[in-house]
């Protein structure tokens, strides 16, 4: 048996994934299997150095710490709600470190770790969660949209603005994250239909993580989503979401080729969310224990770090240091939460218009009046 | 037979009486099965009727609402859950150019009964379209019904009602009421659906609210009461068709009359109220009728939302002003 044929024969642990109706497991593409052994894949490779070995280790340990950091935050009382990463950090980075820097993420609510790779200040994600505004982030500098929470909107935004590098000519590509769960939602529908109709340069990156919400995914489909590309007349392909240099290779294959004029690509990152969908969840209601633990042996950074450790690019020396930086990241991330000011009143009536309306400037004004009212120790 | 009930329990055992009064009554929704719905209204109901009857649909609002619509022509009676006020704009072509219009489009031949369960309004300090108060958009259509429940009375017995009704409706139910508990008769027969009510007697102003916001306009009763004042505040339950009369018979009796809502105030059911007010009673009015609701803005991020939403302050300053007009 060839080392390629081992890589492509991956046994899916998902339980029911065997179910009848559902068709034989196809290929996944895998560089780097559980055990943190490299392999080969016929069609996909990918050419990094040690040191950016070292680096995808340091973006997921540390984006693992920030997630760990917002759930604690959350459970004392500084978070509104928080949507962990836990598990679906090798999809988010490797997807993140594939983009060039004119490349543009869509993404979900779910992309911390792609915000990283932006260079967006993880204290501005905790500013959306915190409920201090919508995220603090500048979406043009960073190439990096919005969060957006209505399922599935932003596969449509992600393809017009692929529509717009078009026109432009610019060699650049959309990035459009999504779950498995929003594959169902019309509009995601819509946005393969024009990606494909005008050759759009977007890729849909789907991480698919088993569940929407409590949903599985044989709610949403009955064949693997990545067969989906076929019918709208692009091409599909099912990485392991959990093997960080399978995500690049696969993701950076795919904006390459959009890049090139070559049109949209759907990616399915096969993964797992490890923990609840939001802090306002229980999964205990709806889902086995024991299929975690099964994913736990599919951890996407302790194959990396048995790889690294295993082959000599990385010692203990370096894990001790990213340790170190991670609890300082989680230092700061606590620090700079805890200290976070609310937002003035008037910050609602900012910037609802580019220009803003007479109506809603008098509003504006009665508004802080009325506010001013209670100040100096006024009894109503 | 009466029981301790918060809103989402009493919901849940009505919805569980109507489903063992009419095999024909379906449930559908976004993790209303196994999960129970994340505000668990749904909890239990599949175990017991099973999938076929509780249905965890896929992930698309348009397909719950437009296969509704089939469901109910083959006589089911669809109750849709839409899991968030926010979410429900991917429906909302189905709601407003399909469960709408087929009554009147087919001349009677093919009726609607779909009620559409949406928690809506503010105050659960949640992220962006988990807060909002849409009731105007579907009060605005012609063939849509909508009601608001404020208490475990009216979401016990209401969803029932509508539930049995032949109209699409749309339920609200105050999200962030809950929790909220009284005293429950599940065996009295219940006033009807769509009829406003006095929840409290007053003379100096007459103060309409809906929803999450009977309670603070109670609220603010008492603060007046205790300032001298005697409100009287009217729940009006139903937000299509409006109950105007118990309305007018009170405002004539004040002369004074304060609208209070969640939902921006420009066009919002405040101003429909405000202006059949006037029409009807207009020379018993002492003074304008006001509206106290969100500003035109977004719902903001939610450390504002207390600004935002309406409270016993801001009531209590639209009464001042009523009073001092
Ligand atoms: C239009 C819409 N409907 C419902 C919701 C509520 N909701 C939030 S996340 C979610 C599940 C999403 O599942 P999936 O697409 O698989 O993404 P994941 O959360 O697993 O990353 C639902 C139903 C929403 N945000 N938007
Ligand atoms: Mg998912």
């Amino acid at each position: 048996m060839s080392v390629s044929s081992v890589a492509t024969e991956v046994v899916d642990p998902v339980p029911g994934a065997e179910a009848p109706h559902l068709p034989h497991q196809p290929d996944l593409v895998q560089l780097l299997t559980p055990e943190g052994e490299r392999v080969e894949h016929p069609e996909y490779s990918v050419d990094v150095s040690p040191e950016e070995l070292r680096d995808l280790y340091r973006d997921l340990a540390l984006v693992r710490r920030w997630d760990v950091e917002a759930t604690a935050l959350q459970r004392q009382g500084e978070l509104g709600i928080w949507a962990s990463l836990l598990g679906q950090e090798a999809a988010q980075i490797g997807a993140g470190r594939a983009m060039a820097p004119d490349d543009m993420a869509f993404p979900t609510y779910r992309e911390h770790g792609v915000a990283w790779t932006r260079g967006v200040d993880p204290l501005h994600v905790i500013s959306l969660f915190r409920g201090v505004d919508n995220g603090g982030w500048d979406p043009v500098a960073t190439h990096f949209n919005l969060y957006t929470v209505v399922i599935g909107a932003q596969t449509l935004h992600a393809t017009g603005y692929a529509m717009g590098l078009q026109r432009d000519g610019a060699e650049s590509a959309a990035l459009a994250f999504l779950g498995d769960g929003a594959t169902s939602q019309g509009e995601v529908n819509e946005a393969m239909i024009w990606a494909a109709s005008f050759s759009a340069p977007v890729v849909f990156f789907c991480q698919n993580n088993q569940y929407a919400i409590s949903v599985p995914l044989e709610r949403q489909s009955r064949v693997p989503l990545y067969q989906r590309a076929a019918g709208f007349g692009f091409p599909g392909v099912r990485v392991d979401g959990n093997d960080v240099l399978a995500v690049l290779a696969v993701t950076r294959a795919a904006l390459a080729a959009a890049h090139d004029g070559q049109g949209p690509t759907f990616i399915e990152a096969f993964t797992y969310r490890m923990g609840a969908h939001t802090t306002s969840d229980d999964p205990t209601r709806y889902r086995l224990a024991s299929e975690l633990e099964e994913w736990k042996l599919r951890d996407p950074i302790a194959r990396l770090k048995a790889y690294l450790s295993r082959s000599g690019i990385a010692d203990h020396d370096f894990f001790d240091a990213v340790e170190a930086e991670a609890d300082e990241l989680a230092v700061r991330i606590r620090r700079g939460t805890v200290e976070m000011p609310d937002p003035p009143g008037t910050a609602m009536f900012d910037s609802v218009y580019a220009e803003q309306t007479p109506h809603l400037a008098r509003q504006r004004a009665e508004f802080e009046a009325y506010q001013a009212s209670f100040e100096g120790g006024v009894e109503r | 037979m009466t029981q301790t009930l918060t809103i989402g329990k009493a919901l849940n055992l009505g919805l569980r009486r109507a489903m063992e009064d009419d095999p024909k009554v379906v449930l559908m929704g976004e993790d209303i099965g196994r999960l129970g719905g994340v505000f668990r209204v749904t909890d239990g109901l599949q175990k017991d009727f099973g999938d076929d009857r509780v249905v965890d649909t896929p992930l698309a609002e348009a397909g719950i609402l437009g296969t509704a619509v089939g469901l109910a022509m083959r006589g089911y009676r669809p109750v849709c859950e839409i899991q968030f006020d926010g979410f429900v704009f991917p429906a909302y072509n189905q709601i407003v150019t399909q469960v709408a219009k087929i009554h009147a489009r087919s001349r009677g031949k093919l009726a609607m009964p779909i009620v559409i369960r949406i928690p809506f309004g503010g105050g659960i300090g949640a992220v962006e379209h988990h807060s909002e108060s849409p009731e105007a958009y579907f009060a605005h259509t012609p063939g849509l019904k909508v009601v608001a429940v404020s208490n475990p009375v009216d979401a016990y017995w209401g969803i029932q009602q509508a539930i049995a009704h032949p109209d699409p409706i749309v339920f609200l139910e105050p999200k962030r009421r809950y929790w909220e508990k009284a005293e429950v008769d599940t065996g009295a027969p219940p006033g009807p659906l769509f009829a406003s009510r006095v929840v409290r007697g007053g003379d100096d102003v007459t103060l309409l609210a809906y929803g999450p916001m009977v309670k603070t306009a109670l609220q603010a009763a008492q603060a007046a009461a205790d300032e001298g004042r005697s409100i009287e505040v009217v729940d009006l339950r139903s937000l299509s068709p409006l109950d105007l009369d118990p309305v007018f018979e009170s405002v004539r009796r004040t002369g004074r009359c304060v609208v209070v809502h969640e939902a921006q105030v420009t066009l919002g059911l405040g101003a429909e109220i405000a202006a059949r007010v006037s029409e009807t009673c207009f020379h018993s009015l002492e003074a304008p009728v006001l509206r106290v609701g969100g500003y035109d803005t977004p719902y903001p991020p939610s450390k504002l939302e207390e600004e935002y939403l309406p409270d016993l302050d801001r009531v209590l300053d639209a009464v001042d002003r009523a009073m001092g007009f």
